[in-house]
């Protein structure tokens, strides 16, 4: 199904939706938000995406081997980033203790482990979105 | 008979449950139990221990992040066992 409207409104808000989405990842220690919420909006502009157009349009954008990877590679991640701070010598994901700099309160590049925690979380989010999501509608037809 | 067994059983649960409540501290009250020392030193270090200044992020990812890591966790079991079951067909 072609329709003009639909397809001309999400090319033009799709771009604003994704970039909110990395704003709030990436401003997850400085504003409300974090990893949870910015990879939930960035998955839904991709089910977006593939609603509007169609699903295999959606799947050339990101393949399944692509999102199972992020996939598995945001909470692989995630717990790698945890031994980071037994190998310096202190707990389990712990940040001030373990020496990680922690920049000026404020800033943007800042508060050490907090910021790479949430781009962990964002990218495991939005794929855990967009491979369910492919699964589900996909069904029998794709391996 | 069995309806009887039922109403009685809710009314003895609501009957613990709208104890419970009487007995819960007033709403938003400063003497509350969970006003203790561990939001305090929340909100007065947490910039200074996490350099965040949203005190929420400093808690669920650095005070709490083991509990963080635990969702993150749920969410990746979750989505292995539905797409286990969806390619298993």
């Amino acid at each position: 199904m072609e329709d003009l409207i639909l397809t001309m409104i999400v090319r033009l808000i799709l771009p604003f939706i994704q970039i909110y989405g990395y704003y709030i990842i990436i401003h997850g220690h400085l504003s409300p938000g974090g990893g949870f919420p910015g990879g939930a909006i960035i998955g839904a502009s991709m089910i977006l995406f593939a609603l509007a157009f169609n699903l295999k349009e959606g799947s050339n954008k990101i393949s399944h081997d692509t999102s199972t990877l992020l996939e598995s590679g945001g909470a692989f991640g995630f717990a790698a980033l945890g031994f980071l701070g037994v190998f310096m010598g202190s707990n389990y994901l712990s940040n001030r203790a373990a020496g990680f700099p922690l920049g000026i309160p404020g800033n943007l590049i800042s508060s050490g482990m907090i910021f790479l925690i949430s781009i962990f979380i964002g990218v495991k989010v939005a794929s855990t979105f967009i491979t369910l999501f492919f699964n589900l509608v996909e069904g029998k037809t794709h391996d | 008979m069995r309806q009887l067994l039922v109403v009685i059983f809710l009314a003895l649960i609501a009957n613990a449950l709208i104890f419970t409540v009487v007995e819960m501290p007033p709403f938003g009250s400063p003497d509350n139990p969970s006003n203790n020392q561990v939001n305090q030193r929340y909100v007065e270090k947490g910039v200074e221990e996490t350099g965040s200044i949203n005190v929420v992020a400093s808690v669920i990812m650095d005070y709490r992040a083991f509990d963080t890591l635990g969702e993150a966790t749920v969410l990746f079991v979750a989505i292995a066992a539905a797409l286990s079951n969806l390619k298993a067909h």
